[in-house]
């Protein structure tokens, strides 16, 4: 009798099972020399089979050593279920199957003592979305005919910046019309919708170069104003020099990663950024901080960083950055003195409980200089975050949002302050959508990355799909700096496939607008919603219908 | 639809005017009110200008409520007017038990305080009388207002005519500006407040169409000033920003257009004065409105204007003669009191003008 171990992994544990047809594979090798977590190998396994080669049967027993494709059986090159190895494969003899039964995150944890990581979540399964459970209700009809979303024009902005109410607006009467009689806070006006931060070094140099084209030729060539984060960790010297830099928001986070980077820029940049984001948090991982691993710290992004070859984790709070006065006082002051008070400054938490207190705060800071509020929900994020912080971390971002905007309501002072929110946008693959019923719930704008991966090429998906971005062996070169992987991505399709999303986006941005009557944006228009959901209404007070 | 009409003339005329004015675009109308406003008072009032004349309609006990109060706070009542009701069968009219026009002194430790200080107490007066009255639903405060008389009815507009003895031109009842519309609120239950023209501290707005801002812009105004209140209709918005631009922060009139229906932002990018334009798109974008309207309104002062939202999508005609100008929903109500003016002078406002009348009857046009 074999000796059986039960303790040690065993296939069915596994959560993806490679189903492997001997007799459609010509063995031509695609597969493993796609598969980048090394999850298959190849064997030999000896076969019997009963034959005739005779007129009548004559069955004798062949003994035969096959050659096979294996999957590897460990906790580290556990089959990921990216698929890879079947949209190579000529002849269908290969695909990953998910296995209902798997136990891979306990055997992972039991094995090394240490979480269980994985990367993203999918913009795939949109189940139970609060977004979804809200539609457009009011439509105009004769009082307030709708407008034609093909020939009417639309004036589509929102303001990053701090935006003073009219008294202290500073405006004097001189021979009957108002001038500006002091400098004010820097507001720039841009698109609803920022692709939102992701670094360069979590993303493939040549992904973050394909976001930063389509961002630029989105400006220049299609004519929507939209802005690209850069995320924490630095951006290439020639882009800061460049006139590019002006669709750049600018992001600082509490590893400083790469901010020497840009201050030694500073003096030969030709142009202002869009703005700088301070990063206190983000919503798929709140209190993890960055975790970019020693694996993904290429040579060029040490240099852009400066930083040697190792795990690269942002504390998950700013030190020295006790309160949010002192915050306002230090790192905003210095960040806004930094561009000569010409770039608007904002902030960026994680969506929590407490994000009202803190964005009440910041509403009545006398110094009016916090440009914005960018909360990011718990559908937020890519990366290389734990298991636990992924699933169990994090608040939802709808109402989160909309308790900012009513609380800014309840003292008068809404859109004082840009309210940008993320985590989860265009998950059901529709931005546009959950686009205009943020912006009616309070947003002034939103914020989406993880779309941007999908439209690139991302296979992950939330049943455990992929969700590799932690092993900086990412399948489609979106998430990985290994040279090989990364040339998977075909740059300038990406950039294709980002731009039209966007031309079609505002499109069925314009769709929306059109039957409410509306050819500005509807930043708190909540009358126009409805839900059919009776919790959700009242939550986020807006008219209930069934 | 609504259907609005405004009246500046040079002489004194009688309601009727504005009458005849709105009657005749009974088909645009459901005849389901008829409400007005009336400034710069001739005929009885004539000799009062610097006295507020409070405008109400209600119950017996409602009057004793209201005089009780006004006499506790120090008004003292220095005349009044009644008009001559007519009542008859098959009128389709709702009256209330009493119209009150009446003529009151300020207190006495306020006669020599100053403007601000007594137009503040007016208005206070009349949102405390308001309020009083609402509890019991014993009547209804237009306006508590010098120079200033509010009439609104539920009813067919020519019956409440013939019930207020309108029809029959009067020396006695007469006002250089008259605002007016034939129609009660449809957005929700008939409320008389919810009849246009509104009202505050000598401001006066009417709007034909609809406010789809009417959330947002009503969720700003709440907290801008303790008049901003009712809300009954989504047109009172109109009002209250009109109020808030030109009195509260003492803006030129034109920044009304600029804050309610602000130019695209590629044209603002190319304007001289774009950083004002800008900061006033940021800072009152609450303001903002986004349907189709138009709006008539009146300064305290006695200017009058009219404007149409961003993209035109409710009608307006102004025409004039040497001593008149009058505008209107439908071309038809000015062919009705102004047959012979030259109809070659009518403009008929597009979405970026603002066109208004001065008191010395100059017809202007600004181009936003």
């Amino acid at each position: 009798m074999a000796t059986m171990r039960v303790n040690a992994i065993a296939r069915d544990d596994l959560q993806w099972r490679i189903v492997y047809k001997h007799d459609r594979c010509t063995m031509c090798g695609r597969c493993l020399a796609s598969c980048p977590f090394g999850s298959i190998t190849a064997g030999v396994e000896k076969r019997r089979k009963v034959i005739s080669d005779h007129l009548t049967p004559q069955p004798k027993v062949l003994f035969q050593s096959v050659p096979v494709i294996r999957q590897v059986i460990n906790h580290q090159d556990a089959c990921r279920g990216c698929g890879i190895c079947e949209k190579v494969c000529p002849n269908e003899a290969i695909a990953p199957m998910l296995n209902p039964h798997g136990r891979l995150a306990i055997k992972y944890r039991s094995a090394t003592a240490d979480g269980y990581k994985r990367g993203g979540r999918s913009n795939l399964n949109p189940t139970g979305s609060t977004l979804d459970k809200i539609v457009i209700g009011r439509i105009s009809q004769m009082t307030d005919p709708s407008l034609d979303a093909q020939r009417h024009t639309f004036d589509m902005l929102s303001p990053l910046g701090r935006v003073l109410p009219p008294q202290g607006l500073g405006l004097e009467l001189k021979d009957g019309k108002l001038i500006t009689s002091r400098p004010m806070p820097p507001m720039n006006w841009m698109y609803p919708i920022i692709i939102g931060d992701m670094s360069i070094g979590a993303l493939s140099t040549r992904m973050w170069e394909a976001l930063a084209i389509a961002t630029a030729y989105l400006n220049e060539e299609v004519g929507l104003p939209v802005r690209m984060c850069t995320g924490e960790g630095g951006v290439p010297g020639p882009l800061l020099r460049s006139r590019f830099v002006r669709y750049m928001i600018l992001q600082i986070a509490s590893g400083h990663f790469g901010w020497n980077r840009i201050v030694n820029n500073m003096a030969h940049m030709q142009d202002d950024p869009a703005g700088v984001l301070i990063k206190i948090g983000q919503g798929a991982k709140p209190g993890d901080g960055g975790m970019l691993q020693a694996k993904k710290v290429a040579r060029h992004i040490q240099e852009i960083r400066g930083v040697p070859k190792a795990d690269l984790l942002s504390p998950p709070n700013h030190q020295g950055l006790y309160s949010i006065e002192e915050s306002v006082q230090k790192m905003f002051l210095s960040l806004n003195a930094a561009f000569k008070f010409r770039v608007p400054v904002a902030i960026k938490v994680a969506a929590s409980v407490t994000s009202v207190s803190v964005y009440n705060n910041l509403l009545r800071d006398p110094y009016n200089i916090v440009g914005g509020f960018f909360i990011d929900g718990i559908s937020g994020g890519t990366g290389a975050a734990q298991d636990i912080s992924l699933d169990h971390t994090g608040h939802p971002i709808v109402s989160k949002l909309r308790d900012c905007y009513l609380a800014a309501v309840h003292q008068g002072k809404q859109g004082q302050i840009p309210l940008w929110a993320g985590g989860g946008m265009g998950q059901a693959g529709n931005l546009a959508a959950d686009a205009f019923k943020m912006i009616c719930l309070g947003a002034n704008g939103i914020f989406t990355g993880k779309l941007m991966l999908q439209i690139a090429g991302c296979v992950g998906q939330d049943n455990g799909k992929c969700n590799a971005c932690n092993t900086g062996l990412c399948p489609v070169g979106i998430c990985t700096q290994n040279p090989v992987l990364v040339k998977r991505l075909d740059i300038d399709k990406v950039a294709e496939n980002v731009v039209n999303y966007f031309i079609a986006t505002d499109q069925e941005l314009k769709k929306l607008m059109a039957p409410i009557g509306n050819s500005t944006l509807p930043v708190g228009r909540s009358d126009a919603l409805i839900t059919t959901d009776r919790a959700i209404a009242d939550k986020l007070n807006i008219p209930y219908a069934c | 639809m609504c259907r609005i009409g405004a009246i500046k003339s040079t002489e004194y005329i009688h309601p009727s005017w504005a009458l005849r004015l709105m009657r005749s675009q009974q088909k645009g109308h459901d005849n389901s009110g008829f409400a007005m406003v009336m400034q710069d008072l001739g005929g009885v009032f004539e000799g009062y200008k610097k006295y507020p004349i409070l405008s109400m309609a209600c119950t017996e006990q409602g009057m004793k409520i209201a005089e009780d109060m006004l006499y506790s706070i120090g008004f003292s009542r220095i005349g009044q007017w009644n008009p001559e009701i007519r009542p008859a069968a098959g009128l389709n009219i709702e009256p209330m038990p009493m119209y009150v026009f009446q003529l009151f002194h300020y207190p006495k430790h306020l006669r020599s305080a100053s403007d601000r200080e007594k137009e503040d107490l007016l208005m206070d007066t009349r949102i405390k009388l308001r309020r009083e009255l609402e509890k019991t639903g014993d009547g209804f405060v237009y306006s508590f207002w010098p120079d200033t008389m509010t009439l609104k009815e539920i009813g067919d507009p020519t019956d409440i005519g013939t019930y207020f003895n309108l029809w029959e031109e009067s020396k006695d009842f007469t006002a250089k500006v008259i605002t007016a519309q034939c129609r009660q609120n449809t957005n929700y239950d008939i409320v008389r407040y919810a009849a246009h023209p509104f009202f505050l501290q000598g401001y006066t707005a009417l709007a034909n169409g609809e406010n789809t801002f009417y959330e947002k812009n009503k969720h700003f105004q709440q907290g801008l000033n303790r008049g901003y209140i009712g809300f009954e209709s989504d047109s009172q918005c109109f009002l209250y920003t009109l109020h808030y631009i030109h009195r509260e922060l003492g803006w030129p009139l034109e920044y009304y257009k600029h804050t309610a229906t602000p130019l695209p932002f590629d044209e603002i990018e190319k304007r001289a004065d774009r950083d004002v334009l800008l900061r006033i798109r940021s800072s009152l974008a609450h303001l903002e409105i986004n349907g189709p309207n138009t709006i008539i309104g009146v300064l305290p002062d006695g200017t009058m204007f009219t404007l149409c939202d961003s993209k035109k999508l409710r009608p307006v005609v102004v025409g004039r003669t040497d001593t008149m100008v009058a505008i209107s929903s439908e071309v038809n109500g000015i062919n009705e009191i102004l047959p012979n003016r030259d109809w070659k002078q009518d403009i008929y406002p597009h979405e970026r003008e603002t066109v208004v009348i001065n008191n010395d009857l100059e017809v202007l046009r600004w181009q936003q």
